[in-house]
């Protein structure tokens, strides 16, 4: 073989321009931080462990709170989380009176059309009747002596208001789509509107008086989900309402869906109801998440993250700590790469990368551990685990935080190793 | 190849430059007590010589080397690789100057014991700026060299010490530096593998390498085909 020289240096230059390509870049510093890492694997899980732990715990924590907080949802909000309401916009009229009117208008076939989407379990029209002057009694005669009561409130609603409700009937039954349709004059009472009403039992065949005009009380609700105001009212079937106070539209819909589906039922209802002008409706429909659930989860969160955060400096530390050791470890290679031409730069580029990459390892099996503890929990407590997919990722990302920060120190200090000391002991 | 010009010593552009030349290079270390390590040393090395600097512990060696090396600085004096002055280089161009113009070989071997012989005997290449495609052809070109083919997948831990030596020699000579800088390359060696060393240096010489020997031994000493004895800090033509 025949050694050529290199190319002689030509200041300023010193030495020739290397092709970018050929020079040392960061997948050599990636390679030269990595080639290491596994070669000694008791020094590696040494190093890695509190951040693993510390990655896990707060992926953990924050798994466990959100879990929780699903929980809750599922517990408490099951009736919020099933309600959606379609009501017509409203415009201000501009007068000094600052009533509104609505702008849109919901289908008489508006159940029909609900009931089709994918997510909803049943729906029903219901409107309140507006009577200003109207006298709701259980008996035909009026008592001129006896200041007149205030009446309960009345509704319109059609058949399936019992189940978009939720609703229970204490006594009798509801009134069937065959009222409706008939307009037979029928109602049901809210518990309490029947109780001022003075009607216990239907099994007589109670009347009540609206106006003047008897209609038979078909049962009594004495509970429902949502809704609370119907137990104050009575409720007739729309068709009744049409003929007898001429209701002339819907006042809005009640829909029961499934958990999770009304951030796209709330796209779809309007599209659906009045698909010449969706904007003229408006929906009420749970989020994805409750309030409830937040707020819950705000007050595990802080003293775990706290938590958390003190297992992942202690991790930044060990990392730090072992790092410094392998640098005075290695203060022979140090100077042989100085020696061979490596820049202080490139020595401590080297250290802060694996450094970087070890956090990131720790990173990785602490947020896999971290989620695989709450997937753990969840099911022998028979819950639904629930983590958000950013907050794995962002346990990763934490790791190789950890890591490029506690690399910083021992990076410094082998860049500043002179190769003449380093290169007197011997490797 | 053209002989490398200079641009601060106008007398130098007839003449071949000489791979390395020392002038009045004193170096001194603060005290107390002061102590002056070298003093005045005037050295030309032309390309192709093969060099012996020989002296006791103490004499100034090490300081020599660091000096050769790149990795210290003259307090006075100056001091030309290849026709470049150094001293007004900054850190990084110093590196970049010592990755292509000098290979070393150290008593201590200096081997990374976790990767194998190959990866080794790349390692100066990353720095150097040899071309990505190159690199492994040429440390198995290098390995082949010194004889030691069949270890390249090895860990240094594995090979004897004249086979470790050899890793080193490859390693210095992979990079095709214009000087070789080998600091008591014999110290940890029997006589045996000594001998088989000296032989791949008077070889490597051959094929044109410049060697510089630094050592207190004069058997090896005596091998090179110029002597530098070191006194005190002075230096004489043997």
């Amino acid at each position: 073989m025949r050694l050529r020289r290199a190319p002689a240096a030509v200041r300023p230059e010193v030495v020739e321009k290397v092709p970018a390509a050929d020079r040392f870049t960061l997948a050599d510093l990636l390679g030269e931080a990595t080639a290491d890492i596994g070669s000694r694997p008791g020094r590696l899980v040494t190093t890695i462990v509190g951040t693993v732990l510390g990655v896990a715990a707060l992926i953990a924590t924050i798994g466990f709170a959100q879990t929780a907080a699903g929980q809750i949802a599922r517990q408490f909000d099951a009736a919020a989380a099933t309600s959606l309401v379609v009501t017509p916009s409203t415009a201000q009229t501009g007068g000094a009176s600052g009533s509104s009117v609505a702008t849109g208008v919901l289908p008489w076939d508006a159940v029909d059309r609900m009931e089709r989407l994918a997510g909803v379990d049943s729906a029903a029209l219901l409107a309140e009747l507006s009577l200003p002057d109207a006298t709701v009694t259980a008996v035909a005669v009026n008592d001129p002596s006896q200041a007149p009561p205030a009446p309960p409130a009345l509704y319109a609603a059609s058949a399936e208001l019992l189940d978009a409700v939720g609703g229970h009937v204490a006594t009798g039954r509801f009134f069937d789509a065959g009222h409706d349709a008939r307009a037979d004059r029928v109602v049901v009472l809210g518990s309490r509107a029947a109780d001022r009403l003075g009607i216990e039992r239907v099994d007589n065949q109670p009347s009540i008086f609206v106006d003047g005009i008897a209609y038979a009380v078909l049962g009594v609700v004495d509970r429902t989900d949502v809704r609370g105001e119907l137990l104050d009212a009575v409720i007739m079937p729309t068709g009744t309402a049409r003929a007898d106070v001429g209701l002339a539209t819907p006042g809005d819909l009640q829909a029961r869906i499934a958990v999770g589906a009304g951030p796209q039922l709330s796209e779809q209802a309007p599209l659906t109801l009045a698909p010449d002008e969706p904007g003229s409706l408006q929906v009420q429909a749970p989020s994805a998440r409750s309030q409830l659930g937040q707020a819950v989860q705000a007050d595990v969160n802080g003293v775990f993250v706290i938590l958390s955060v003190i297992v992942l400096l202690a991790g930044g530390v060990g990392i730090t700590s072992v790092t410094m050791l392998s640098v005075v470890e290695r203060t022979g290679e140090i100077g042989l790469r100085r020696a061979v031409g490596a820049t202080a730069r490139q020595i401590a580029g080297q250290f802060v990368a694996e450094s970087v990459v070890i956090g990131l390892l720790g990173g990785l099996i602490g947020a896999a551990v971290g989620v695989l503890g709450v997937v753990a929990i969840s099911v022998a407590r028979d819950w639904a685990p629930v983590v958000d997919p950013w907050v794995a990722l962002g346990g990763i990302a934490v790791g190789a935080v950890l890591g490029l920060l506690a690399g910083g120190l021992p990076a410094r200090r082998a860049a500043r190793i002179e190769p003449v000391e380093a290169l007197r002991g011997g490797t | 190849m053209t002989a490398p010009t200079t641009v601060s010593a106008p007398e130098d552009v007839e003449a071949p430059v000489p791979a390395i030349e020392l002038r009045d290079v004193t170096r001194s270390f603060p005290g107390p007590p002061e102590v002056q390590a070298l003093k005045g040393v005037n050295l030309t090395v032309p390309d192709g010589d093969y060099l012996s600097i020989i002296g006791p512990s103490g004499s100034g060696k090490s300081t020599m080397l660091n000096l050769l090396g790149l990795l210290d600085r003259p307090t006075v004096g100056e001091y030309r690789l290849g026709g470049v002055l150094t001293s007004t280089l900054t850190e990084d161009e110093r590196a970049a100057l010592r990755a292509r113009q000098l290979g070393f070989v150290f008593q201590a071997f200096h081997l990374m014991s976790r990767r194998s012989v190959l990866d080794n005997v790349m390692l100066p290449m990353l720095y150097a700026g040899t071309p990505r495609a190159e690199r492994e052809p040429r440390a198995r070109e290098a390995l082949q060299r010194v004889g030691l083919s069949h270890r390249m997948g090895f860990l240094p831990g594995r090979l004897s010490g004249g086979e470790r030596q050899r890793v080193a020699v490859a390693r210095a000579v992979a990079t095709r530096p214009r000087v070789l800088l080998a600091d008591e390359p014999t110290g940890n060696l029997d006589q045996t593998t000594t001998g088989e060393i000296m032989a791949l240096f008077e070889e490597l010489h051959a094929d044109g390498l410049t060697l510089v020997l630094i050592t207190h031994d004069g058997g090896v000493a005596r091998r090179a085909h110029r002597r530098i004895r070191l006194t005190d800090g002075r230096a004489e033509e043997v």
